[in-house]
């Protein structure tokens, strides 16, 4: 495959509310960074724009419409993906190993403080006919989920908690993170139940934040002086939208993704060849879940190992040493890009006091959250 | 494995219609079906699905491509929907193209889909969320409003009298009784276009297209794929050159006379194919024919002068005298177009590259061009009037 | 080639094939924040604001807080007149729900003076006063405020756009 690289990330937020800015405004403070860290005029340099963003996360209908201004990207190549940041990548890969784009912008956003009834239109993506009708919150299936996955390898109400703990605990050293905080597990586990046995101190909250990734070519990576870390592998896979289709235990659809990327990167063995590892936990649960689909632990011990400390920032298998999509907040498509920004500064090693010693290889995992099945994965190295 | 080859082995489409009985999971499924079936492979040779699909609101579905994966072939693959507003159907199969041409994927299932009957009591009370939040909703305005005050413009500047856009619909309405999609194929006189009731000045009625409920598929393949397939490549129409542009969001900074993203988009595509020359008379040799984007009957000249395929201002007098016609010197959509054949967003331009498709490999039935054709060209526009979006093929056998 | 697909009348979409119904009750508060809320703000005091561009020069409206055309900030704002020229406009007989209006409303793109490309301004509608046979794009117009306790920092607090005298 061709040779892509990151040479730039540019991140504005992350905050529960940012109130003071318009989205233009707080992704053009974004883009302005990412430009700076790669070296790019995006007015001249810049060959494709690609967007990624849903129309009710927005309130526009043809959301795309207002994405070119403030990435530079008037009267440009520029397309939206109404997708996660990383699946934007994957188009963005795409294109530039076409031969026809060496430079590619994705961007990726949240404004959820701009959405007053954002669980009605996460409930809005329900089928219409089959699943709309219940007036259960999207959490709900979530804790249907938690529930299989939990009844069925049996695991202790404590790792969960562990996993919030872990990672609200992991973004107080994280400039970017909007919730970082001291909590035990006694915390979490003394929340209201949301959606029993899915507690609120298992669900991530709501973050506003911008994010912005340039990509280029191997040929672009020669002629600038920038500081490149490599795309790997990249993939992106759905396993099923309706309820009555889907796999409830494991995660399908991060196997799938898995499957394509390692093979593309070369990599037998995940554990062992990969550092670190960013891994969607917008519910606590799905960390562990998401682990085990990318093949990192065997389907039902990714608790042990949570449990043992393996997962710490000092562990052998460092998981959210951001802090997670539940340390930053949830920013709905603009989550894969924050993992994706965690990695590029561990391997680049300017994670100030989150740096983790002598990682050369680092994974970023995606999910779309309720009711989607859709994840992406990318595998990034400095070498 | 740079910039592999990439073909258009198969399409297939549904009925368009007012209201559709099936969900848009269904009309997906229909299309892709057809799309397959006329390929001669299963939903297990497919290794990437793209979904194009335009305003969620028109469904009544956040995240509507999550939702339509199964119906477009999507479960358990790589599925992923590009959106460029109604520039969308035109864009769905350029992601088909750069998904293969990258060697990421082999073979690759475009659905392109679009159910706008479900909202009540009409689409245009969906359409109203297109403008800017801040400056623009609170005044209430709708679709027709952006179009009249466009066409106003393109009209003014140039002194392009009425009757010479009317011939645009007629010639495609017209064009439409020979397609087996369409819902609004019929024969018409300039005079009843506009004698048609007004809308909003100069937009009257049969200057519009009609909201619809369909989809349209495709399949596209790598090179090495066709030969592995054993397809024959009379039933191929491979990827000549793509182009993609967006203008500033800033509408009413800019002057709609003319779209300078189309002629951006436009040059790229013609720039990819090796045609360096952009004059229109070199273009209108090269390309056999052409499917601009037309919701309204203006739209197809504004795009044909875009294109660079005539003289800014020049359209419309070639319209009028025929050059255009489906046996003229240049046919210009010669399906029947959203005009003739119903505007079901994405799925309408998905439509128009399907024509490009069947033109060049002979299979447009009634509405085959009575000339040997060999490159082709659609185009779709879309957003707040900001988006061009541009597919050229050329037949399997052209080199 | 095989199309498939079910039509339904109105009437049978409306009466006789099953629906599931659905009301969403989605709600939105945009932050318009630094460049519109300026704007906005020089509404509610009866003033258009544009913003010069340092780098390229440009001076246009409604103010952003970057420029599309060169990426620099934007951070000069302008006091312009409330006073331009109708770049394009529609007599427009069809309201947002598609019902039909008697009389049309007539929105235009105001090309604002004192900015420095053209056209450069908003959408905004025209006085429905103003005989239809006398409204031409290049017409001179200028802002009808609502008087100031009514106006709210919104795009209304202009009501409308109407005809300039000519000048003698």
């Amino acid at each position: 495959m061709e040779k892509v690289a990151i040479i730039g990330v540019g991140i504005e937020g992350f905050r529960p509310a940012i109130r003071e800015l318009s989205y233009k405004e707080m992704v053009y403070k974004a883009a302005v960074k990412a430009y700076t860290d790669a070296k790019v005029n995006p007015r001249e340099e810049v060959d494709t724009f690609i967007s990624c963003e849903e129309d009710f996360s927005m309130g526009i209908s043809i959301a795309d419409e207002y994405a070119p201004d403030q990435l530079g990207a008037a009267q440009r190549t520029v397309h939206t993906i109404t997708g996660d940041g990383i699946q934007g990548m994957a188009a963005a890969y795409m294109q530039i190993a076409t031969g026809m784009f060496d430079i590619a912008v994705v961007e990726s956003q949240s404004r959820v403080s701009d959405m007053l009834t954002p669980n009605q239109i996460q409930h809005f993506a329900l089928d219409p006919i089959y699943a709309r009708q219940f007036d259960a919150t999207h959490h709900s299936i979530a804790g249907l989920e938690k529930r299989i996955y939990q009844s069925t390898y049996n695991i202790e109400e404590e790792a969960f908690a562990e996993v919030a703990v872990k990672n609200y605990n992991n973004a107080i050293l994280n400039p970017y993170a909007a919730y970082g905080m001291k909590a035990t597990r006694s915390d979490v586990l003394e929340t209201d139940m949301v959606a029993s046995p899915l507690r609120e101190g298992e669900i991530a909250e709501h973050a506003d934040g911008a994010v912005i990734v340039v990509m280029a070519s191997e040929k672009v990576v020669k002629e600038k002086d920038v500081d490149p870390v490599w795309i790997k592998g990249i993939s992106y896979a759905t396993n099923s939208p309706n309820l009555e289709t889907r796999e409830w235990k494991t995660a399908k659809y991060a196997k799938l993704c898995a499957n394509k990327a390692y093979k593309m990167a070369g990599i037998t063995d995940p554990a062992g060849q990969i550092d670190f590892f960013e891994i969607d936990d917008t519910y606590a649960y799905k960390e562990l879940q998401h682990l085990e689909g990318l093949g990192i632990f065997k389907e039902g011990e990714a608790a042990k190992a949570l449990m043992n400390g393996q997962l710490a920032r000092n562990g052998d298998t460092p998981v959210n040493v951001s802090g997670g999509v539940m340390g930053m907040g949830n920013a709905h498509d603009a989550n894969g890009l924050q993992r994706i920004v965690e990695v590029v500064e561990q391997l680049r090693g300017i994670a100030g006091r989150r740096q983790l010693n002598d990682v050369k290889t680092g994974l970023a995992f995606s999910w779309r959250g309720v009711p989607t099945t859709a994840g992406a994965l990318a595998i990034l190295s400095k070498e | 494995m740079k910039n592999r080859k990439v073909g258009i082995v198969s399409v297939g489409m549904t009925k368009f219609m007012r209201r559709a009985k099936e969900t848009p999971k269904e009309l997906a499924y229909y299309s892709a079906k057809a799309a397959l079936d006329d390929a001669g492979i299963t939903r297990k040779d497919v290794d990437g699905v793209i979904i194009g699909s335009a305003p969620d609101a028109f469904d009544g579905v956040h995240q509507k491509h999550e939702y339509l994966t199964d119906g477009s072939g999507g479960f358990n693959l790589p599925a992923m929907r590009g959106y460029v507003g109604g520039g969308t159907g035109v864009f769905s199969p350029i992601q088909g193209w750069y998904s293969i041409a990258s060697g990421m994927h082999d073979v690759v299932l475009v659905t392109t889909e679009e159910k706008m009957s479900s909202v009540l009591p009409s689409a245009q009370a969906a359409f109203n969320t297109i403008f800017d939040s801040m400056l623009e909703r609170p005044l209430g305005p709708n679709l027709v409003w952006i179009f009249a005050l466009e066409m106003k413009r393109y009209m003014e500047t140039h002194g392009i009298p009425k009757e010479h856009i009317a011939a645009v619909s007629v010639k495609n309405k017209g064009n439409a009784l020979d397609h087996p999609s369409a819902m609004l194929g019929m024969k018409l006189t300039i005079d009843d276009v506009m004698n048609s009731e007004v809308l909003a000045e100069p937009v009257h009625l049969l200057d519009i297209s009609p909201v619809a409920d369909g989809a349209v598929s495709f399949v596209m393949m790598s090179e090495e794929k066709i030969k592995e397939f054993g397809i024959s490549l009379d039933d191929v129409a491979w990827v000549d050159g793509v182009g993609w542009n967006v203008d500033t969001t800033m509408w009413t900074n800019r002057d709609l006379y003319y779209p300078k993203y189309v002629e951006k988009a436009a040059k790229q595509a013609y720039n990819m194919a090796g045609q360096k020359d952009h004059s229109p008379e070199t273009l209108r040799k090269w390309l056999s024919f052409a499917e601009p984007y037309d919701p309204f009957d203006y739209k197809e000249l504004h795009h044909l002068e875009g294109l660079q395929l005539f003289p800014k201002g020049k359209a419309p007098e070639a319209a009028y005298e025929g050059v255009t016609a489906r046996d003229g010197d240049f046919p210009v959509t010669p399906s029947g177009g959203l005009l003739g054949v119903g505007n079901p967003i994405a799925a309408a331009a998905g439509m128009k590259a399907a024509e490009v498709y069947l033109q060049l490999t002979g299979k447009a039935g009634k509405r085959q061009i009575p000339k040997d054709v060999t490159r082709g060209l659609a185009q779709a526009w879309g957003d707040l009037m900001q988006v061009g979006t541009v597919l050229i093929l050329k037949g399997g056998r052209v080199e | 080639m095989n199309v498939r697909g079910t039509k339904l009348s109105h009437d049978e979409f409306m009466n006789q094939v099953l629906s599931v119904d659905h009301y969403p009750e989605i709600k939105y508060a945009w932050a318009t924040g630094i460049a519109i809320s300026k704007f906005l703000e020089g509404l509610k005091e009866g003033k258009i604001y544009g913003v010069k561009c340092d780098d390229c020069n440009r001076v246009v409206c409604p103010p952003r807080m970057f420029c599309e055309e060169c990426f620099s900030p934007m951070v000069e704002y302008v006091e312009l007149p409330d006073t331009g020229t109708v770049n394009t406009f529609s007599l427009a007989y069809i309201r947002t729900d598609a019902s039909r209006r008697k009389d049309p409303e007539i929105p235009a793109v105001i090309d604002i003076d004192g900015t420095t490309i053209s056209p450069s301004g908003f959408l905004h509608l025209l006085d429905e006063s103003i005989p239809h046979d006398q409204i031409k794009v290049g017409m001179k117009v200028k802002a009808v405020w609502k008087p100031p306790e009514e106006r709210k920092g919104d795009i209304t607090d202009i009501m409308y756009f109407t005809k300039m005298e000519e000048e003698a």
